[in-house]
């Protein structure tokens, strides 16, 4: 009789996996954001990166009704000066064995370490360094958020395709811009764009805004743009939101801005609605009361992607999921227009890159023409044959 | 001989047409007039010739009957062929032997899944940014009324008997039902995220939802409105058809890449059918489409921005052949004879046209912006 209930059942409910409720814990560990941006509309909310995980949890449950799974995202907000190691070993000791991780270079790669001995599987959301799939690439870290050079990349194929070859650079003055100002530079080499000359914009301190502020900036600009040779485009590399968003309609020469300015290269932006983008900025807005960032986006395609793997393995565990998202089986929707899949050298998923003015999204790279023997997404950023990652 | 006769007659009634072009545009090739039927040009407008000579119609009719009476004989029927168009918010109405747009008709904001019903009188519409399913007069061409149809539809299917109207709400996840002589929704199904693409089994039983981000086929029983059966398939499932004689259930996954084949009665996946077209990335190869042709032999698959459509034997499973058609090619129709498939084009703004018999894409229609469904009335 009770065989006779369970084949019963097994017609009935003909999951793909066990019947067995499989439980899947995500911590979320996030460094806070600096609130001094230039633009009062991208001052981090107080569930910036956790906001995109708990809408990928709800997701993920509700394919977990028919699969016998749940989501759980575990928050853990780091404050200025918060022990990172603590809070990770705090969500570890809570049986997190995936962490959506939302840190610096030099914390992720810290938080690798200290995560192997558990066996858990990070999932970095928002550093682009491209060390840490290179040179300093680990076998517990997948990298959802894109690197510099594919964002470069991404933006440096848009202006090959608008004819706009010649660039005028300026960087800002934290180590960062340098890096990013590198990658211009070594996308301009990679598809034949000349970066005409380098300035640098020397980050003095204060507050980043004030009652007239907008009058000095108005002055500033154009001397700092002033007496360059003929370029077509004018490139910000500023990631610590000292300059590039005052460049805009700002320059000496009339010129186009683009980099951390004007057209910005970027992995999600509150405008994308194309590809049924719409349907996941509708879900976020109602729940949240916001606009998605590019950080919310990839907290939410991390958990998609432990989602994905853990209903198509039927399980929890972090090694069998992460082999799973390494292999050919596995693909992800993520409404950029095409599937989206892991580089299996270094764990950093390919994607195409968002070129955004702030209002609208103007174009999507990879662009037309740029070919390349395996994934036109591979045309993005530093690719197999010159990778120095050796995954352990 | 046979074939011969078919292209004299062809041409020689494209020269009838061409030698009365200053008629209005549209006259039943039967030869049966329909006096005060309204006839709207793409433009929108009310499809008069230019000089006003609405008078004529019947005129045409007489002397078009006169003229191309003799060539009745053609094989060719001139059915009426409806195409949603997503950005254009019209329908836009095609003759399936001349192979022209007759009319287009504005309907609400985002116009996408459409479906008529038994007799082919009234056209049901998704209009998504409406968040209802219009109603259009096929006979009047004008929109009729509405029905309930929950947030954001995107795709419906009509029971066999035509009462109920299953549709997909992607906002919150629901299969909503819609009795469409009451015009009330009758109830609703919890499905997974981003519910898409709805099927119903000839024989009215079973009904399949796929949600995009949940990437399963929900089987459900049409009786008890409970979910049967579960069915992971490969990312962002968006279309399913069955097969006429209800044997098997294919699934499109557009980003997956690949069409599933599901064995409705033991309610499992069979395999797989993957694309490999030279030269061609796979990530654009994207199935949408799916069509049977009525022996079940064959089976018609729109590939969206590959601008291709793949043939497969829907016996052993192979791809025979992939047709270059209009760009991101979205839904396909065929001609109740089957002698054309006709293909939605998003990109392109077309309709192209696929000769059954011979494989070969014989014409592109220009119809209104993002064409994107595509129906063919009965008769």
């Amino acid at each position: 009789m009770k065989s006779l209930v369970v084949a019963f059942c097994l017609v009935l409910f003909a999951a793909p996996v066990a019947a067995e409720t499989v439980n899947v814990k995500v911590g979320v560990l996030r460094e806070t954001h600096t609130r001094e941006t230039l633009s009062i509309l991208d001052i981090p909310a107080a569930d910036d990166t956790l906001a995109g995980a708990l809408m990928g949890a709800a997701d993920n449950n509700t394919t977990g009704k028919f699969t016998n799974q749940t989501f759980e995202a575990i928050d853990a907000k780091l404050e200025d000066g918060d022990d990172v190691m603590a809070a990770l070993d705090a969500l570890l000791d809570k049986g997190a064995l995936f962490i959506i991780a939302d840190l610096s270079a030099e914390h992720l790669l810290a938080a690798s370490e200290r995560a192997k001995p558990k066996g858990a599987v990070l999932f970095n959301v928002s550093a682009t360094d491209d060390r840490l799939r290179e040179a300093d690439c680990r076998a517990n870290v997948i990298h959802v958020a894109p690197t510099r050079s594919m964002l470069a990349d991404g933006l440096a194929q848009y202006l090959i395709w608008k004819q706009w070859r010649r660039w005028l650079l300026i960087k800002g003055s934290h180590p960062e811009d340098e890096l990013l100002a590198q990658a211009f530079r070594s996308s301009a080499k990679k598809f034949g764009a000349k970066v005409v000359e380098e300035r640098v914009y020397e980050d003095t301190g204060g507050g980043r805004r004030s009652d007239s502020g907008s009058v000095q900036t108005q002055r500033q600009i154009p001397v700092l743009t002033q007496n360059a040779p003929a370029y077509d485009v004018l490139i910000a590399a500023d990631e610590n939101e000292v300059f590039g968003g005052y460049l805009p309609y700002r320059t000496w020469d009339p010129r186009p801005v683009a980099g951390s300015g004007g057209l910005m290269p970027t992995s999600w932006d509150a405008s994308h609605e194309q590809w049924g983008a719409l349907q996941l900025q509708n879900r976020f807005t109602q729940t949240f009361r916001r606009l998605m960032n590019a950080r919310d986006n990839a907290a939410w395609l991390a958990m998609r992607m432990i989602g994905e793997a853990a209903t198509r393995t039927g399980s929890n565990d972090p090694e069998k999921l992460r082999l799973y998202l390494l292999g050919n089986d596995f693909s992800i929707a993520a409404f950029k227009g095409v599937r989206l899949t892991l580089r299996p050298w270094n764990q950093q998923l390919r994607q195409p890159i968002l070129l955004s003015d702030g209002r609208m999204i103007v174009s999507v790279s990879p662009q037309e023409g740029f070919l390349h023997q395996t994934s036109e997404l591979d045309t993005l950023g530093a690719d197999q044959p010159e990778s120095k990652c050796k995954l352990q | 001989m046979q074939i011969a006769m078919k292209n004299a007659s062809t041409s020689i009634l494209r020269g009838c047409r061409l030698g009365l072009s200053f008629l209005p545009a549209r006259f039943p090739s039967h030869g049966r007039a329909r006096p005060g039927h309204p006839r709207v040009s793409p433009n929108g407008v009310d499809a008069r010739d230019k000089r006003g000579h609405d008078a004529s119609y019947a005129i045409s009719m007489t002397i078009s009957a006169f003229v191309c009476g003799m060539f009745s004989l053609t094989p060719a029927h001139a059915y009426k062929a409806y195409v949603s168009n997503e950005k254009g918010n019209s329908i836009t109405v095609l003759d399936t032997e001349k192979l022209e747009a007759t009319a287009t008709v504005k309907v609400g904001r985002r116009p996408r899944g459409i479906a008529l019903n038994k007799d082919g009188s009234e056209l049901y519409i998704c209009a998504g940014d409406d968040d209802a399913i219009q109603v259009l007069d096929t006979k009047t061409l004008k929109i009729t009324g509405k029905l309930p149809s929950g947030p954001d539809p995107e795709l419906l299917a009509l029971s066999p008997d035509g009462d109920v109207i299953y549709v997909s709400n992607e906002n919150d996840n629901l299969v909503t039902l819609i009795d469409v002589k009451k015009k009330e929704m009758i109830g609703d199904i919890p499905v997974g995220v981003e519910p898409e693409g709805m099927a119903i089994s000839p024989d009215g039983k079973l009904l399949v939802n796929t949600s995009e981000t949940t990437n399963m086929a929900h089987l459900i029983d049409t009786q008890s409105k409970q979910i049967v059966a579960n069915i992971l398939v490969d990312a962002r499932p968006r279309f399913a058809e069955f097969k006429k004689d209800g044997s098997e259930l294919w699934v499109s996954s557009e980003v997956g890449g690949t069409v599933a084949i599901i064995d409705p009665a033991k309610r499992e996946l069979k395999q797989k059918i993957a694309f490999d077209i030279p030269a061609m990335s796979k990530e654009a190869i994207q199935p949408i489409g799916i069509s049977f042709t009525r022996d079940g032999k064959r089976a018609f698959v729109a590939l969206g921005p590959a601008n291709r459509v793949a043939v497969i034997d829907a016996q052993t499973k192979r791809i025979e052949k992939y047709l270059l058609v209009g760009q991101r090619v979205w839904h396909l129709a065929f001609t109740p004879d089957e002698k054309y498939l006709l293909t939605a084009n998003g990109v392109s703004n077309d309709v192209s046209v696929i000769d059954v018999a011979s494989l070969k894409v014989v014409k592109s229609i220009p119809v209104g912006a993002f064409p994107w469904g595509v129906v063919v009335a009965p008769q």
